[in-house]
């Protein structure tokens, strides 16, 4: 698109490029090897996950996103995974940005864009590079204040473009909310394609990208992330009975940690990533117990005829919370991490299943059965005040992003299991909608660092 | 027993260095594990050449589990929503099991239990294991020793009826004895 661009040679002279390379760290390198080894491209690229909003939240940032300025043929569109990135999360308004393109290092009229309603902007550019890769940059302004906010540029080849889109929305989410962005990390689902075709799936956090860690014949269930991202444990009926796997993402290689007589299930890791919280039924019923990460050294933490499942860990190890039906219906309760007594959480409803609490410790997000309808709480733990925030009545298995603002769950709309999106105070939504087969099992992986 | 083959796929292992950026490419794909069936056993050795027999040999008994008048071609036991009490009707069922269990001292059991689809998945495990339970002490009441039996449980996840209404539902809230 060649329109004059009406707003690129107004008044306001940019500030001198910082040229915030950000350095290349040896954390930053190993976490994303990490996360692009388990994502290795198998086989032609699948069809996309769509992902349709269905609630926004109460404020909103109003941002233009204009079109990166793009030589050469960029694989992705970066500017379009922006824009979808800080639309998805709810706390953002899109500003149409029209067809024009802006190459980051042009000079815009911010006061112009003010008027448009934008109160940021995001401007940029993609070069390909003579050795093939690609050179982006972004700037932020600030239209209000007549100021940059952040600049950066990245150099990544080909299949990293749509990594290096997340992570510029991410360090606009960073800059204009203050909290850290998640749209770099990723997740792991379960997709059933048949009664006889299971896959274990990671995925970008917004479903794109999506590669199979592994593939059976017989269910998965409950998969979760190793504190550093690096491992899945995970709960496989390959052997027809329930055995809880650990899976080494970049290698694939995989063990059984818990295949005891009778049921093992409900993996958790310890933040420290040492240890898992499982449930065995060797010694009796549904019992938790922590296990080494490699399997050894089974410890039992609860002891009586009620059920006591699906623990998790809170983030300062502090806490186990789990489900239990020890006072006649299934509830949530926490108890010492090391064991000891239990203390009740949930008082509405005689069915609250499932607990993840927020890193931060405030939250407790669980499944509720009321009036037949399954859906998501959120427990302020301090406050005692309960939530609901969603809007579907088949609910399962929520999982906070690791920024804490949005939860992750499984549901069912039409008939097909589908992934959705909630953010903890209940006003943004989406739907996250695979190709073909029930996608359910969702579990969010950690920032990558 | 499944084995597990690992198949390494194709490993585009652009291994990139990225310069003063700030990513570095991923080594290499990880490989996509997939669980198989394990290679079919080898082919019999060819049957030796039959022996003439002078006697008969004695009547075999007729194993009571592969008749299927017996009341032990019937393995499964349905439960209530939500509950894991064994209904009376079923009780004869199981004493009939355990009786056969404490006369064939060589066997082994597993009992299986299920969950029809509504609620949690973690849950519905905990809720099968505990109807596996179920069945499980009423045998041992009949003087069937706990170590002859492993209950585990499929929780909601292998249902015998793919229905979505009670028909379906009181079909798949069961558990099922399985002689092994």
């Amino acid at each position: 698109m060649n329109r004059p661009k009406a707003g690129c040679l107004g008044p306001y002279n940019p500030p001198p490029m910082p040229k915030t390379r950000a350095r290349p760290s040896l954390v930053d390198s190993l976490v994303l090897l990490v996360g692009l080894a388990a994502a290795a491209a198998s086989g032609p690229t699948r069809a996309q996950m769509t992902v349709e909003i269905t609630g926004v939240g109460s404020q909103q940032y109003p941002i233009a996103v204009a079109s990166f300025k793009t030589e050469g043929n960029a694989p992705q569109d970066v500017a379009a995974i922006v824009r979808a990135d800080l639309t998805r999360c709810g706390q953002f308004r899109m500003v149409d940005a029209g067809d024009s393109a802006f190459a980051e290092d042009e000079r815009v009229d911010l006061a112009q864009w003010r008027a448009r309603g934008a109160d940021t902007l995001v401007v940029g550019s993609v070069a390909h590079l003579a050795d093939g890769r690609f050179d982006v940059r972004f700037r932020l302004y600030d239209n209000v204040k007549n100021a940059q906010l952040d600049g950066l540029a990245y150099v990544a080849p080909a299949d990293e473009l749509r990594l290096t889109a997340h992570r510029i929305a991410d360090r606009i989410y960073e800059k204009l909310t203050g909290d850290k962005g998640v749209f770099a990390t990723r997740i792991a689902y379960v997709v059933e394609f048949s009664k006889t075709g299971y896959e274990l799936q990671i995925a970008d956090a917004d479903g794109a990208n999506s590669q199979t860690a592994l593939r059976s014949r017989e269910p998965i269930i409950s998969p979760t992330w190793s504190p550093d991202g690096t491992l899945l444990s995970y709960v496989s009926f390959e052997t027809h009975k329930p055995v809880v796997y650990v899976h080494t993402l970049a290698t694939g290689t995989r063990s059984a940690v818990a295949n005891f007589k009778g049921s093992n299930s409900a993996p958790a890791f310890s933040p420290d990533g040492k240890t898992l919280a499982v449930v065995l039924t060797k010694d009796g019923n549904s019992e938790i117990y922590l296990i080494g990460v490699d399997g050894t050294n089974p410890r039992r933490l609860t002891v009586n005829d009620a059920i006591d499942t699906e623990p998790y860990f809170s983030t300062d190890g502090a806490w186990i919370y789990f489900t239990s039906d020890r006072g006649g219906s299934p509830q949530i309760y926490r108890m010492p991490a090391a064991g000891g007594e239990a203390q009740r959480m949930t008082f509405n409803g005689d069915y609250n299943i499932s607990p993840r609490v927020s890193p931060d410790g405030r939250l407790l997000a669980y499944v509720s059965r009321r009036n037949d309808l399954f859906q998501i709480e959120v427990l302020d733990i301090g406050l005692a005040q309960e939530l609901t925030v969603t809007d579907t009545v088949k609910d399962e298995a929520p999982t906070f992003a690791p920024n804490g603002r949005l939860l992750l769950y499984a549901t069912e709309v039409g008939g097909r299991g589908i992934l959705a999106l909630a953010s903890t105070d209940g006003r943004a939504r989406a739907r996250i909608t695979g190709p073909n087969g029930d996608i359910r099992e969702p579990s969010w992986g950690p920032f990558a660092k | 027993m499944s084995s597990i083959r690992i198949l390494f796929i194709a490993s585009a292992a652009a291994l990139a260095v990225a310069g003063c950026a700030s990513t570095k490419l991923a080594e290499k794909p990880a490989p996509v594990v997939e669980e198989s069936k394990p290679p079919p056993a080898p082919a019999p050795a060819p049957a030796p050449p039959p022996v003439a027999r002078v006697e008969a040999p004695p009547p075999q008994p007729v194993d009571l589990l592969n008749d299927p008048n017996s009341v032990l071609a019937k393995r499964s036991v349905y439960f209530d929503f939500d509950k894991s009490l064994i209904r009376a009707e079923f009780q004869p069922l199981i004493e009939a099991h355990g009786r056969y269990m404490v006369e064939h001292v060589a066997r082994q059991i597993r009992i299986e239990g299920n969950c029809d689809e509504r609620g949690g998945r973690e849950y519905n495990l905990a809720l099968g294991q505990r109807r596996a339970d179920a069945v499980r002490e009423r045998m041992e009441l009949v003087g069937v020793t706990a170590t002859r039996i492993e209950t585990i449980s499929f929780g909601k996840e292998k249902p015998k009826t793919l229905g979505h209404d009670e028909k379906a539902w009181a079909e798949n809230r069961r558990a099922d004895v399985v002689y092994r």
